[in-house]
């Protein structure tokens, strides 16, 4: 194990490349489904398989998508599209070659602004986005001698996220990933799915000693296929290098595996036998020509963007930065959650009702927020009573909020009178229930007067009781203590 | 051919021609070679020279072929018929087996010019299917054969002066010349000093596309898989070793050899550069000229075997047809009498890009001229 003063010295650069999957219908150079789960081979045609005299052509929904992420990550839009040729035998890359862009990818530079756990926040830059196509997969199927190939994923559109080798930590890289898949989940242009594959991530990591200016040789770590596996990955590499450049190894700029089981990673490839791409200009296409109209239609189309209301969730309602992160983790909640401050003005409240019982509402169901039964009318007016008093916030969100969702048109005021929930908070109902809980309880008054203060809970809970959950706790207490203090 | 199909075109057979459209003799066929039918002992010219014969033997009245350094138009002149190439991306390339992709052209032979733009009005045009298929506004280019304007021409001097010349060649050229002087039109003497690196430029780019473009053929899909494979790769090197003939491996190895990361500057870079110098050139001859003349070919027809030996020498056929080829202009080549031994000879004229209409009507006045 390594000494943590020694680690101390080094600092670890990583820079991460994130591939997304494109949420269009069909593929990037083709009109053929992108639709997954299929039987194999079945959405396949001439073009997709690389048939001799078959041309491409391009998506224009993806060169879209692919827009609409640099937009939101403040890149330079490339007006003038050119795709460009990576060359490579292996048996799921039909062609023998995948049509991406080299020089002048559709989007360069760029910001990602993370918010690490401990609240501070950095910006990572981005070096570009490019586009390209997906390869089939490859199966080894038992019992098969033989390698057998799926081309239904060949041509999928993909974005090629390439971040700068800013970050230092792997909470950094964590946090960067969380940002990214929010990103592409607000736009709508990719699920965002790790472990099905609909986005991954290689990283490019290194060490150096503290205080250089240049970085050491970078080692990629391939095969994660979970954030969590990413911030292992590195936090292993890390001490690998380490420990190597402790040892005075030096070390190999290559291409490392990483085994989720053992939590290792192990070579795959040195530099020297790399591949040579071959990159060239694709000439079976015309360049892509974005004009200032359709940008401009794809800037009109742009969702909010999380940060923006995770900014606004802050300074609009007035929320701490945990609600506002959480609020803002997903379009479809944050949108909600607008929709539901529209109605009311208690806006905590309001947060709290949704990181709360909707939240955990929905996940129980796993439904999407579009399947809550609840008018959003009806839950503003439940925060409301919640907020003024008028039913204590447990009985809001543990008698109330179930019944609603059984009876969801009801008004909650009215379903708080008929189950008799309406809180009591005039000191005249509420004295003689503590009155007489301090008189049942003489040898509890006694111990408490005598210094055992953390009673009062205990008289709490049977004011509570007494009242049937009724009593407002505020006034409670305030009764409770006066009759103690006596 | 749907196009064709749909004007009631009959179709009647497919021809021979160079494994993939490498070559310039139609010795680097699978199915053997095609014969010349101006004399059997000699070549018909390549690629496409399946296509040339059998218009020249009367097989048929129109064939296409395709024309990336010079396919349509050396055959032509080989079997004395009309072969245009016409401006690249004026046809559609969708279902053309890609060798070089930014040169290749869809050409047509026949006897006569205006059976030769009637076919080209058909199959010219976009094509959905094909984005880098022109958009332009298609002429009827058969109703616009009618040539009576003064024409500026241009004969380029280092194709008159080369020493690979044939001496009958060039007087036959030098004659078309003095009966167009004759006629009163501007004919001028050009230099063309990038005609050197025309070869180079061309065979650094075609090859390099060739290499990527033939890397489909690799036994996982379809084709040949070699029998002898045992492990992947294996499979990639025994089916491409077995299943192509040596000129296109020698092009594949050259393609490869000239994108690879150490040398790519060198030359597959540098050859772009030159090929914008030989393109802005040629379009700036064709602002001040309406046509470039110059011979099709070097040499007639020669002998089986004669430069199957020195692909060097094979390459050099190609010297005076690849120059609009690189440029991506449009030429034609016409029956220019024959040699002492009664081998035809071609006649090439290069018009601007896009301008078929032009070089259809010239090369009819031409051969009016000139029968």
């Amino acid at each position: 194990m390594l000494d943590k003063s020694i680690k101390d010295t080094y600092e670890l650069v990583i820079g991460l490349e994130v591939h997304a999957q494109l949420l269009t219908k069909s593929k990037m150079y083709t009109s053929d489904s992108t639709e997954y789960g299929n039987l194999p081979n079945t959405h396949i045609s001439v073009i997709t398989l690389g048939h001799p005299g078959t041309l491409p052509k391009v998506n224009k929904r993806a060169v879209e998508y692919a827009v609409k992420m640099g937009i939101a990550c403040n890149s330079e839009i490339t007006r003038r599209n050119i795709f460009a040729r990576k060359n490579y035998f292996y048996p799921d890359l039909p062609k023998g070659y995948q049509i991406t862009q080299d020089k002048g990818p559709i989007c360069v530079g760029g910001v990602v602004p993370i918010t690490l756990p401990d609240g501070t926040e950095k910006e990572v830059a981005l070096t570009r986005i490019h586009m390209e196509e997906d390869a089939g997969k490859s199966m080894h199927l038992a019992g098969e001698v033989d390698t057998l190939v799926d081309f239904n994923r060949a041509g999928v559109p993909l974005i090629e996220i390439v971040s700068e080798p800013d970050m230092r930590s792997s909470e950094e890289a964590y946090a960067y990933l969380v940002e990214i898949k929010k990103l592409v989940r607000y736009l709508d242009i990719c699920d965002g799915n790790m472990e099905e594959g609909s986005l991954r991530c290689d990283a490019n990591i290194s060490v150096r000693k503290r205080g250089e200016s240049a970085y050491g040789k970078k080692v990629e770590v391939k095969n994660m296929n979970s954030f969590r596996n990413v911030a292992r990955a590195i936090e292993h590499e890390f001490e690998r290098q380490v420990l190597l450049a402790e040892a005075g190894v030096e070390i190999v700029s290559e291409t490392r595996t990483f085994d989720a089981t053992t939590g290792t990673t192990a070579s795959m490839r040195t530099k020297e036998d790399l591949n040579d791409y071959r990159y060239f200009p694709e000439p079976d296409l015309s360049p892509v020509v974005i004009s200032e109209e359709w940008l401009q239609s794809v800037r009109e189309s742009m969702p909010p963007l999380p940060r923006f209301l995770y900014q606004k969730f802050m300074q609009t309602y007035q929320l701490p930065a945990y609600d506002a992160g959480v609020l803002t983790e997903s379009k479809e909640i944050a949108l909600y959650f607008e929709a539901l401050c529209t109605h009311t003005q208690a806006y905590k409240g309001a947060s709290n009702m949704v990181m709360g019982p909707v939240k955990s509402y929905l996940n129980e169901l796993t439904l999407s927020i579009a399947d809550f039964p609840i008018p959003v009318e009806n839950l503003a007016k439940l925060v409301d009573l919640a907020d003024t008093g008028k039913v204590s916030a447990s009985v809001a969100t543990q008698r109330l909020f179930p019944t609603m969702l059984a009876r969801p048109e009801v008004d909650p005021l009215a379903l708080a009178q008929e189950l008799n929930l309406i809180q009591e908070s005039d000191t005249a109902s509420i004295l003689p229930i503590v009155e007489e809980v301090v008189a049942a309880f003489p040898d509890k008054v006694a111990a408490y007067k005598g210094g055992k203060k953390g009673l009062l809970g205990m008289f709490m809970g049977e004011v509570m009781k007494r009242s049937k959950g009724k009593a407002d706790p505020k006034v409670a207490t305030q009764l409770l203590t006066e009759q103690l203090e006596k | 051919m749907e196009r064709l199909l749909q004007e009631d075109a009959i179709i009647i057979g497919r021809l021979n021609c160079d494994e993939f459209g490498m070559g310039s003799s139609n010795e680097n066929s699978v199915h053997g070679k095609v014969l010349n039918a101006a004399d059997e002992s000699r070549v018909p010219g390549g690629s496409s020279g399946g296509s040339a014969v059998a218009v020249q033997a009367n097989l048929c009245t129109v064939s296409l072929g395709t024309d990336t350094g010079g396919s349509v138009r050396q055959p032509a002149a080989f079997t004395g018929i009309v072969g245009i190439k016409p401006t690249y991306s004026r046809v559609s390339r969708w279902g053309l087996i890609a060798y070089a992709s930014s040169f290749d052209t869809i050409g047509i032979f026949s006897r006569e010019v205006s059976d030769n733009a009637l076919v080209m009005e058909i199959i010219a045009g976009h094509d959905k299917q094909d984005s880098t298929a022109s958009r332009k506004m298609v002429p009827a280019y058969s109703t616009l054969l009618h040539f009576e304007k003064r024409a500026r021409v241009a004969y380029l001097k280092e194709s008159i002066d080369s020493p690979a010349l044939q001496p009958e060649i060039k007087e036959n050229t030098l004659q078309v010349l003095e009966k167009l002087k004759a006629e009163g039109h501007t004919v001028e003497e050009v230099q063309f000093p990038l005609l050197k690196y025309v070869l180079p430029t061309y065979y650094i780019l075609t090859t390099a596309e060739a290499s990527s473009n033939l890397s489909r053929f690799d036994g996982v899909k379809y084709g040949y898989r070699s029998p002898h494979a045992h492990n992947l790769e294996s499979m990639y090197k025994l089916t491409r070793s077995e299943g192509f003939g040596e000129e296109v491996k020698r092009r594949i190895m050259l393609g490869t050899f000239v994108l690879s990361a150490s040398y790519y500057d060198a030359y597959f870079t540098k050859a772009q550069k030159v090929r914008k110098l030989i393109r802005d050139f040629t379009e700036d001859l064709l602002n001040k000229y309406d046509y470039i003349v110059l011979p099709t070919t070097p040499s007639t027809a020669f002998k089986f075997g004669e430069h199957s030996g020195d692909p060097v020498a094979m390459y050099l056929e190609d010297l005076f047809t690849v120059p609009a080829s690189v440029s991506g202009v449009p030429a034609i080549s016409i029956p220019n009498g024959k040699d002492a031994q009664g081998l035809p000879i071609g006649l090439q004229i290069m018009a601007n890009a896009f301008k078929e209409a032009e070089l259809y009507a010239f090369a009819a006045y031409v051969l009016k001229l000139n029968p």
